[in-house]
């Protein structure tokens, strides 16, 4: 019996990896908008936050992307 | 077209109609997190799981005829063989539907597969390492590996996420979870639409009509995205109150944890050649986002119900399928005997699905199968604990005389 142990193992240390990669991001880029948020309701800006948010947002987009690849490959 | 024979005719039919049973016992796998979240209207939800899926059916043309590749050998293949698979596959998505359980439905149709080919060419055609390989370890590798990258996914969301509130979160998380969602969506249009194409032409190389290693024909792609986009659209709701609700209480959070883990496990394993169904992923990805929450709980006795049906799926749908080969067997008359068994069982099942309607309007309502073991496990305690309950019933009696007398509630309540 020829159990393919490398695919298993990749598929493992790729789905964690990038879903956790993924969510960090995603959880920053909200992080960052409701900072905005905050200063926006003091009369303040964020740009740094704002920048940083759609950097995450950017990326995260970029994955999808690629997913969307994949399925089509 | 070409000319058909009728047992070519029922074949497309039934394999149209798994196709459809498919698509929505397989919403809740895209939708369950989205809809009990809140993140969208039921019915949209639904509607865009639809969308998604018949555009999947089109991405891909690769044939997707590895449900039969290695596992049978295609020399066995007649079209009745294939009709009873589909028979024993359906019949099981039916069953698990009524009963509310996710199970894989591609584990139905090796099932039946399987099952069939024993009664039409003995055990020596099914290649038992390939069942192994194909089958057992990723039923349970998926839920593993979806559940813990899902688990630790929703421990950063939360720790990195403190200061995350308002609107721009909840926003946030609600595109979060409808993209992943829709990802997932994508991907099954492609994957379980593909199957029943290639099943579709398979019955119709093994029926003559097409030639060996043809692409499947237009219609068949037509029809194939059509029946899993409708399906889809009826949505399984059964299936996405157990997985929304039944299995853990998710937060937007936690939804858009476990989507985004269940999107990238079946990604990930298509891509590196190692298949995981998508049901299995996806609950797994549930269970691990409610047990990532602090305080979050997952209900074993229902998750324990559906790994129950998870290895019940393969022998239960094989074996269904061995007989209604054994009955086909007989000749035409066999073959009719089969397919009003199987109008009328699911026309049964669907009329006992009528005596507790879940729809689009009760599906978050509240959690049946939860309910119950708590229900049990509150009932014991009382039972083994009887001071508490005692105090209880004190301060019940102490408080209830009290609206009969004004001037007192300052002083019970004390």
């Amino acid at each position: 019996m020829q159990i393919d142990w490398a695919a298993l193992g990749s598929v493992f240390g790729v789905s964690l990896v990038v879903t956790v990669a993924l969510v960090a991001l995603f959880t920053l880029g909200i992080t960052g908008l409701s900072r905005r948020e905050r200063a926006a309701a003091q009369g303040e800006s964020a740009v740094l936050a704002v920048t940083g948010a759609y950097a995450c947002f950017a990326a995260c987009a970029a994955a999808v992307a690629y997913g969307i690849y994949l399925i089509m490959a | 077209m070409e000319s058909f024979s009728l047992i070519l005719a029922i074949v497309v039919v039934t394999a149209l109609a798994f196709d459809f049973t498919n698509g929505f016992h397989d919403t809740a796998n895209a939708m369950a997190t989205t809809i009990s979240t809140g993140a969208l209207r039921p019915k949209v939800a639904v509607a865009m799981s639809a969308v998604l899926n018949l555009v999947g059916a089109f991405l891909s043309v690769e044939v997707a005829n590895t449900i039969s590749k290695g596992l049978v050998d295609e020399a066995g293949i007649r079209p009745e063989v294939i009709f009873a698979a589909l028979v024993g596959a359906i019949l099981w998505n039916l069953l698990t539907w009524l009963v509310g359980l996710p199970s894989s439905s591609s584990h139905a149709l090796m099932g039946g597969l399987i099952g069939a080919t024993v009664a039409s060419a003995g055990f020596g055609a099914v290649h038992g390492d390939v069942l192994v390989t194909k089958v057992l370890i990723p039923a349970i590798a998926a839920p593993l590996v979806a559940g813990l990258a899902a688990m630790f996914a929703t421990r950063l969301t939360y720790r990195l996420g403190r200061k995350a509130d308002g609107k721009a979160s909840e926003k946030g998380y609600r595109a979060g979870q409808i993209a992943s969602a829709g990802l997932v969506s994508l991907a099954h249009g492609t994957n379980d639409a593909q199957k029943t194409m290639g099943i579709i032409t398979l019955a119709l190389v093994a029926g003559g009509v097409l030639a060996p290693d043809s692409d499947p024909p237009l219609w068949v792609i037509v029809s194939a995205g059509v029946a899993i986009a409708l399906g889809t659209y009826l949505g399984g709701w059964r299936i996405i109150r157990t997985m929304g609700k039944g299995l853990t209480d998710l937060q937007p959070q936690q939804g858009f944890a476990a989507q985004t883990s269940a999107a990238t496990v079946i990604l990930a394993s298509s891509h590196l050649g190692f298949s995981l169904s998508t049901t299995h992923s996806v609950s797994g990805a549930v269970m691990g986002a409610g047990l990532g929450r602090k305080g979050g709980v997952v209900r074993w006795s229902t998750a324990t119900r559906m790994f129950v049906a998870w290895g019940l799926t393969l022998p239960a749908a094989a074996f269904v399928a061995a007989v209604a080969e054994w009955i086909c067997g007989f000749g035409s008359w066999g073959t009719a005997v089969v397919a009003v068994f199987l109008v009328a069982s699911s026309f049964a099942i669907w009329k006992i699905s009528r005596r507790e309607i879940v729809d689009h309007t009760n599906v978050n309502d509240h959690e049946a199968p939860g309910e119950e073991p708590s229900g049990v496990v509150t009932q014991a305690m009382a039972a083994v604990t009887p001071p508490p309950a005692g105090t209880v019933s004190e301060e019940l009696s102490a408080t209830i005389p009290a609206p009969n007398d004004p001037a007192s509630p300052a002083k019970t309540t004390v």
